[in-house]
This record gives C-alpha cells, structure tokens and sequence, in this order.
C-alpha cells in the first residue's frame, strides 16, 4: 500500500520548496557577484544580464585572497587533526572503561564550550603573546582545537559506545594493548563515525571568525578575516561583497557537499538506535 | 668605495625590511594599498597589508598597542585616538622632518589636532570636516535657493518641500547608525549648534539639558518626516549610496563624500550636487566638525627610519600627483595640505575644494561648544572613556529613532548611562 | 546475533571488573589536562582582573574591590541583556526543531532530485556566520536595495527597516537560517535509522499517515532533538558574529545579548574589569545551565 501519486506530488514539491528557500540566499550572493555594483542595487532586481568576473577582480585584488584560503585549509585540517588525536584516546577511555566521573568529565567538558571567548580574550591574547604564537597559524590551530575537543571527544564517544565491546574485549583477552586495540580494531570499526566527526571538526574551525580576525595579523588570518576587510567599507559595493562572500565560503561549500551524505549518515551523535 | 659598499650594505639591510602596515577599508586607503608597490619599488621596503573596517580595527590596534605585542609597525589612527595614545606614551613622536616634506603646507588644524602638548605623534593621510549636500536640480525644480551658511530652521523646511517619498527622494538623509563615529558625530555637532556640551568644566554630563532636547527633538522629528526607511542602519557609506543614487534631496555629513559625489563614476547626481556650509542653530560653535584620519608608529616598532619614510612617502606632495595622475584629480585625498587647494589640476577636478577648505579651516576642536568645556575635540571628547559613552548614547538615540522609546526616555538613559561610567572611570 | 553491549554512563557492564585494568588515565589525560588549562587559567586571570579598574586605554590596572560587580548588578541593561540572550537562544532552537523536524520529514521521502534537495537545503550550516549576516543585511534585508523591500513594494506594501523595527526577529532570522539546516542533518540521519519494517508493519496495520507520524516517528526523534537542543544551545550562547555585522547590539539595548554586552564593555569601551566582571557572571550562569542542560540530555540518551 503505497501513498497515493497525489499526495506524493504534493510531498515532493514541499520538499522542494524547503529545499529551495533555504538554499535562496545562498544562490542569490552567487548571482549578485556575477553583476555590476550598478546591477547588483537595482530595482527591481535585475534577473537576466551578462555576467562579469570584474567583481571577482576586485575582491581579490590586493587582499592576498589565496594566503587566507590557504590559513583556511591549514588551520581548519590541523585543527582537526589534532582534536581527533587528543579525543580518540580520551573517548575510547570513556567509552570502553566507565568509571563514577565519566558522566562529569563528559558535562564538564562541554560547559567549558560555553564560556564567551570575548570573556578571556585579554588573558589568551597575553599568552599568545607571551610564548610569540601571536599571528601564527600554530597559536589558531592551537585555539581552534582547544575549541573544538569537547565537541569531538563527545562525538567520538557516542559513536564508539554503538561498537560492540564483545570484539574489543576478545582482543584483550589474547592479550592486545589499548594501543593496538585503538589503532587496529577501533579505527577501522569506529571509521565512518571518525569521518564525519573530522568533517564537523573542519566546517566548524573553516567558519570560527572571532579569534581568527582577533589574534592575527598579516600572516596567519583566515578567511574569515578576509571577509572582515569587505563587511563595512565606505562605499556600498554589493556586487564585490558577493564575490568576496563566494570566495570565502565557496571551498568548505563545495566540500561540505562532496561529504554531505557522509555527514548526513555519521551525525548521530550516539543518539539513534 | 667604501661609501658604495656601505650603500650598497644599506640596500641589502632594506630589502630584508618589511613593515606591516594596519589600515581601514576606505577608498583613500585602498588606493594607497595600490599605489604601494611604487613606494617598495623605490626605497626596497616591502610591506604587509592588514585591513579592516573601523570598529574592528580600533579594537585590533588598541589591543595590540595596550599589550605591547608588537605586531604592528605602521597603524591607521584618527584624531580621537591620537591626543589619548600619545599621553599614554603609545606612540613614537614624528620627529625630524625633511625640509623636503614641507610640514608646515599641513593645515593647522589638522596638525594640532595630531599632538599632544605641541608634539606630533602622526601624519596626515587625509582630512575632513562636515557640510551640508543638495540636490541644486530639486531646488530649482521646488523654487528653493540654497543660502552659503544655513540654518538649521531653513533646513527644516527645505526638506519638507523638496521631500516625495513616492518618487523615491527623501528630504533629508542623516546617520542614523548607532556608534560614537557614525551617528554621534554627526549628533554632536547638532549639539554644539543648539549651544549644548557632553560635559561642564566638573566632568558633569549635560545630556539632561533643554539644548540636548531640542537637538534631538529635531533630529528624530526631521527624520521621521523627511528620512529614508531604516535611518538607523545609514552611516556614512549607506548614506553616500543612497545620495549617489539619487535618494536624499540633503544631507549633512563628511567633507570628504565630495570627491565620490562630484565624479560620473560614482554618482548618478555629479552634476547636481551643491555643496554648502553645515547649518547652524543657535552658535557656529562646533556646527562642523574635523577628523583626520592619520599614520603613526607604535613604539613598539622595530624599524622605525623604514617607517618614518613610508609615513612621509604616503603623506607626501609626491603622492598627492601619484594618485592624480593615476586615479584622477578629483580623487586625492583631500584636506591635509594647503598647497592642494591651490593647485589648478585639483581647483578644475574639484569645484568643491573652496567649501572644503574653509570648513577645515574654520573647524575649532579647541572651542567646540558655545559654554566652556573640559575637553577638545569637535564631534568627540577625547578622553578614552568617549567610546564606550558615545555608542552607548548612540544607541539610544538610534532607540528613540527607531520609535521604541520617547526622545525623553533615551536622553534620560542616556544620562544616566554617562554618569554611571564617569563615576566608575574615577572622573567624581 | 549477538545485541550490541552499550553500557550506559552510570551502571557499569557486568565485566567492569577486568576492564579497570587498563590503566585510562594516560588515555585521558592530554584531554583533560588541556581543557584544564584552556578553561581555568584565563578564567582566573578573568576573575582578577573583574577586581580591577583596568581600561585598556588607560593603563595601569588598578584593584577597586568589587566595583564591578556593584555595577553589574545596579545595571538595568544586565538584566536586559540576559534576557535578550534567552530570546535568542529560545528562537532559533524552536525555530530549529520546527521546521527543522518538517524539512527533515519532507526530505526523507523518496522523490525525483532528492540528493541535490537535502545538499541546498543543508547548505547554509557551511555558510561562515559573518557572512550570513553580509547577505542578510544587505542583498536581502535592506529596505532600499534590498529583494524583501522591494517584494514588498510589488505586494502594495511600504518595505520595512526590518533591524529597526524588529532587531530582534532579524537576528533569530538570519541565526536560524544557519541553524535549521544542522537540525535538519541531525533529525535527517535519525529518521534513516528508524526500521522501516517497523513503518512497513505500522502501514498494514492500516495506521494512517498521520498516526504513523505522531505514534511511530516523532517519539523516535526525541533523542536527536534534544541533541540539537543542547548543540544548538552551547553555539548560541556564545553567538555575536551577526549581531556584530548587523545592529551592533540596537537600536537601544534590543539585541544585546549577554555575550555581546561582554563584546562591548571589552572592545568598544576597553573597559577590561567590567569585561570581565561581567564574564565571570556569564561563566556561571552558563554553567548553571550546562548542568541542568547536559543532565536533561545524558537522562534521554540512557533512556
């Protein structure tokens, strides 16, 4: 017993319609880059003209645009890197081997998500300072992992509490390390989970914007800071904002979507089953 | 052969020297950011851009500069920080000038504005003051002439005639936007005019008196009736797009719109735009106002003969003809040297320069207000707590705009608020 | 076939004995230690410093006992600002469960393009906050140039000044535009999970489309939900980008959130001691919160 094709029909434009308004603003920025700063304030709005990449001139003239994708890249995936490399341990431990403050640690470490960056900008800005990481993409992928480990430590955790401990146990018993047991057993088994936890880990440190434009300078800022320079110039240059926004978000865009149906699998968070 | 080696040497010492320079995301600014290469081609010096719209980067800068980090060699500072940062001993004097670089072509006003007690802590990039823009053709077409030096009750009902939302025109274009440099300043001329101040000679603030309520009472009333939709997110840049398009039939803001105003380019009106005189209420004091926006070295630098020579090469005559030539006459930076205002390229390029000039001249940050004060400048006070007063008060306003609060309601707050953070920085 | 053994958090597996053997300190230790110091030492150095009159542009920091918190507490605007973070933060999560659960719902059925219809409508979670607020502000939102004032105009309407008139709204807006799609990709994968032979069974036993929804679906999205809720929460607390790009915390005080005040008080007054004064109350109430928030969750995630 199938929905009838009516409902179907109706079914399927909804879900269209969501699909589109949700993803208008996005394409919207794209279209407007393509137009003249004349064209992108016309009214009404203009949907038909000739595209031109002058916009993509101006946005990336001067402003080091690829140095800044390229902060984005390193930071983003080092970031990630070495969250995973901290939590993977970590979660194992917790998962594997409960004790009475396992709950605690978990809750403990995702509260410390939440106090305000802005808060202790000063105290980590003195730091930074101090061991001369200021401006440096090391002191942004120390910042960013630090941001990022309670959110992938849980992560982890959830999916390796799915595996089952049957298998893990066995190896113990003939004798196997936890090393060994990590990196042999619990990676291969837990590696669908570990994916998409990384690709959570990238969009969010590719997107992280208030200590990247707030402890760098002309070496180490990512796209986010490069954004900044077109938030509020003088002037209302729409078409060049666009293009500008395009470059910024269009590389984890394009990733997101290659990763998006290994995203939309592994983004349990231990919460179905 | 010893003075080539040694030239020679210096060349190599340059080359390996590169200064990182903090700006804003302004046009003039950009343009120097263009022209730089010019600048790393002739001295070897190379240089690193960081460039960020106003808010972020004052707070990047002051950061950076409070905790000595360093990371900064040249910064992009205004009028208001450099009286403050230079009694903080933030800043390295600029001393020794060529004779070449002809300080005193400098407007006084604009150098003044630049010290503290009597040494200079930056240069001139470019200068402004305030004036009042019309439409001459929607004048002509309403029958209204435009006086040299107007009233703030003509004004008045000059945007109420020339106003007509259905065509899309609105009367009178104001910032709106909250913030100490966007709609304060513009506010606090307003202020001055009807003969108020932000403090008395106690440190007081005098935002409870009847002039503080009469210039906002006129502000909100002039808005609401004759304004753009959404006044409370136009600041400058908003305002400039909205009278380029040929929006506003007046507005009264920034010297330095003339340039952008005036050239095809840019402007769908540059052949209409008239340029007078900020109005005046009850005092010329303070009707206009000055800014600077200028380039200093934190004391922090580290290559401090590298930087004094790209403060004076972007500061320079030289450039004033560089941009010239590449960008167009009309495009210079305007008000910082005197000789520009005599120059025939620019006076042809620019039928505004007289206006700008005498606005620059007259603007008084020593006097800025009709009763005595405890501070200078015009459209701030420049002690460190204004930030943090001025946005807040702008908020309120913005508020009172806004219509989510009477004008009474928001000065009160406003008050209040002052007060509260003068007694808590130490002041009574 | 063996079940999977998925201990909980509290009871221990009947074979705990032996897994305390391995030692899980040196497994946990690089983690811990370094949220440690990420969270406590600047917190301390926060806490000395909200004993001081300490403003960046007008050195040296001197103690001024609990000034600070004195005005923190007198201050109107602190209690405002709380409550606008609670607005915010209660918006976009019910703004993310909504219509995130229906665009989940619409997407998980089959239909022609269904791959591309999930990518656009996860699409803006990739869309970096300032950014978002760049378009939403401008191309969007701007009642002179912008699509809405002037699908306004064509609807015989006067555009409205949508960050003047409703600040607030505006910012729930453009935040939800960001946060449905990461509801929707959570809520999307539980509803693959869920057993479609048990649909299939619920189907013949001749339930209704509805009441396979309420009865069978939904309850199954209770745990991603309150997932989304808490993730959602931690980010949003924090949240100031677009607040930043758009109103800057007005007109007045209407979107100024406690994170933002902190914002403002920091980098625009430079008024450190108050900053963090107002920081550590933050830390706390934060805090409060995380406990009550992260129990709730951990209780439905054992249940």
């Amino acid at each position: 017993m199938k929905p009838s094709l009516a409902s179907r029909v109706v079914l399927a434009t909804l879900a269209w319609a969501a699909a589109l308004i949700m993803v208008f603003p996005i394409l919207w920025m794209l279209v407007t880059a393509f137009k003249t700063e004349g064209q992108a304030i016309a009214i009404p709005p203009l949907l038909i003209f000739t595209p031109k990449l002058r916009s993509f001139f101006d946005a990336t003239q001067n402003a080091g645009y690829l140095l800044f994708a390229l902060n984005s890249v390193i930071v983003s995936v080092g970031a990630t890197v070495l969250a995973i490399a901290i939590a993977f341990p970590a979660a194992y431990a917790l998962a594997f081997f409960p004790g009475k403050r396992t709950e605690f640690t978990l809750m403990w470490m995702l509260s410390t998500k939440m106090l305000p960056a802005v808060g202790v900008l000063m105290p980590i800005y003195l730091f930074l300072k101090n061991v001369h990481l200021l401006d440096t993409r090391l002191g942004l992928v120390a910042i960013d992992t630090l941001m990022n480990l309670p959110i992938v430590v849980w992560m982890l955790y959830s999916f390796f509490k799915d595996i089952p401990h049957e298998i893990l146990e066995a190896a113990r018993v003939d004798g196997v390390g936890p090393r060994q047991q990590m990196i042999h057993l619990l990676l291969p088994l837990a590696g669908p989970g570990v994916a998409s936890t990384a690709l959570l880990s990238v969009i969010l440190a590719w997107n992280e914007a208030f200590w990247s434009i707030n402890v760098t300078a002309s070496h180490a800022g990512t796209l986010a800071a490069y954004i900044a320079r077109f938030s509020a110039p003088e002037g209302l240059f729409w078409a060049k904002l666009s293009a500008a926004s395009v470059l910024a978000v269009a590389p984890i865009l394009v990733f997101g979507s290659l990763t998006q149906r290994r995203l939309v699998r592994g983004l349990t968070f231990g919460a179905v089953k | 052969m010893g003075g080539l080696a040694l030239g020679c040497l210096g060349i190599a010492a340059a080359h390996a020297t590169t200064l990182t320079i903090a700006t804003v995301n302004n046009p003039d600014m950009l343009q120097m950011q263009k022209l730089s290469p010019q600048f790393t081609r002739e001295t070897g010096i190379k240089l690193n851009w960081v460039v960020l719209p106003e808010n972020t980067l004052r707070q990047r800068v002051t950061t950076d500069i409070a905790t000595n980090s360093g990371n900064f060699d040249i910064v992009t500072v205004g009028s208001y920080e450099v009286p403050i940062w230079g009694k903080a001993g933030w800043l390295a004097p600029v001393k020794n000038l060529p004779a070449s670089y002809d300080a005193k072509d400098l407007f006084p006003t604009v150098r003044k504005g630049l010290s503290y007690k009597g040494t200079l802590y930056a240069l001139p990039f470019y200068a402004e003051s305030s004036a009042t823009y019309y439409r001459k053709d929607l004048f002509k077409a309403a029958g209204l002439a435009m006086p040299a030096h107007p009233t703030y009750a003509e004004i008045e009902t000059f945007a109420a005639k020339i106003n007509d939302p259905s065509k899309g025109i609105y009367g009178m274009c104001l910032r709106g936007l909250p913030g100490w440099g966007e709609n304060m300043a513009y506010f606090t001329t307003l202020v001055n005019t009807f003969g108020g101040r932000w403090f008395n000679m106690k440190w007081q603030p005098r935002i409870d008196s009847p002039a503080w309520k009469k210039a906002a009472d006129f502000y909100v009333n002039i808005e609401k009736k004759y304004g753009p939709p959404n006044v409370t997110s136009n600041g400058f840049t908003e305002n400039l797009a909205l009278f380029s398009q040929g929006k506003c039939g007046m507005w009264i803001d920034s010297t330095v719109a003339a340039g952008s105003l005036w050239d095809p380019k840019t402007s769908k009106v540059a052949s209409e735009v008239g340029m007078v005189s900020a109005p005046v209420a009850v005092t010329p004091h303070g009707a206009h106002w000055l800014w600077a926006w200028a380039l200093a070295m934190p004391k922090t630098t580290r290559h401090k003969a590298a930087d004094m020579k790209f403060l004076e090469w972007a500061t320079s005559k030289a450039y004033l003809k560089l941009v010239g030539h590449t960008f167009g006459w009309v495009q210079v930076p305007p008000g910082t040297r005197i000789s520009t205002y005599s120059n025939p390229d620019y006076l042809k390029a620019a039928p505004f320069a007289e206006a700008v000039k005498n606005a620059i001249l007259t603007a008084d940050p020593n006097h800025p207000t009709l009763k005595p004060v405890p501070y200078t400048g015009v459209q701030f006070v420049a002690i460190p707590q204004f930030e943090g007063i001025g946005t807040e008060v702008g908020q309120q306003l913005a508020a009172a705009l806004a219509g989510q609060k009477s004008v009474d309601a928001a000065l009160a707050q406003a008050q209040k608020a002052t007060a509260r953070t003068m007694k808590e920085a130490g002041y009574h | 076939m063996s079940q999977p053994v998925s201990p909980t958090m509290t009871k221990a597996a009947p074979s705990a004995a032996p897994r305390r053997q391995v030692r899980t300190l040196p497994l946990l230790l690089p983690a811990v230690v370094l949220l440690l110091l990420w969270s406590i030492l600047p917190l301390l150095q926060t806490i000395l410093y909200s004993f001081q009159h300490y403003n960046l542009m007008e050195p040296p920091a001197a103690y001024n006992g609990g000034l600070n918190y004195t005005y923190l507490f007198t201050d109107s605007s602190t209690w405002t600002a709380i409550w606008n973070s609670v607005v915010l933060v209660a918006g976009v999560l019910a703004a993310s469960i909504v219509f995130g659960t229906i665009i989940a719902l619409l997407l998980n059925n089959d239909f022609p393009g269904r791959n591309i219809a999930r990518l656009m409508a996860i699409a803006p979670f990739f869309v970096m906050s300032p950014v978002a607020a760049l378009i939403w502000k401008n191309l969007l939102l701007d009642p002179v140039s912008g699509l809405a004032g002037w699908l306004m105009t064509l609807a015989g309407l006067k555009p409205i000044a949508w960050f003047s008139v409703y600040p607030m709204l505006s910012i729930v807006v453009i935040y939800s535009w960001r946060w449905i799609p990461f509801a929707t990709l959570i809520l999307l994968t539980a509803l693959q999970s869920l057993d479609t032979d048990q649909l299939e069974a619920a189907r013949m036993d001749g339930a209704k489309g509805f009441a396979r929804l309420r009865y069978i679906v939904l309850p199954h999205l209770g745990r991603p939900i309150s997932i989304v809720v808490m993730l959602e929460s931690i980010f949003m607390l924090s949240a100031f980008a677009v607040i930043y790009t758009t109103t800057n915390g007005g007109p007045g005080d209407a979107t100024t959130t406690l994170t933002y005040m902190i914002f403002i008080r920091a980098l625009n007054d430079f008024s450190i001691g108050s900053a963090s004064a107002a920081g550590v109350f933050a830390i706390v109430l934060a805090n409060i919160l995380a406990f009550f928030l992260i129990r709730a969750v951990s209780r439905t995630l054992q249940a």
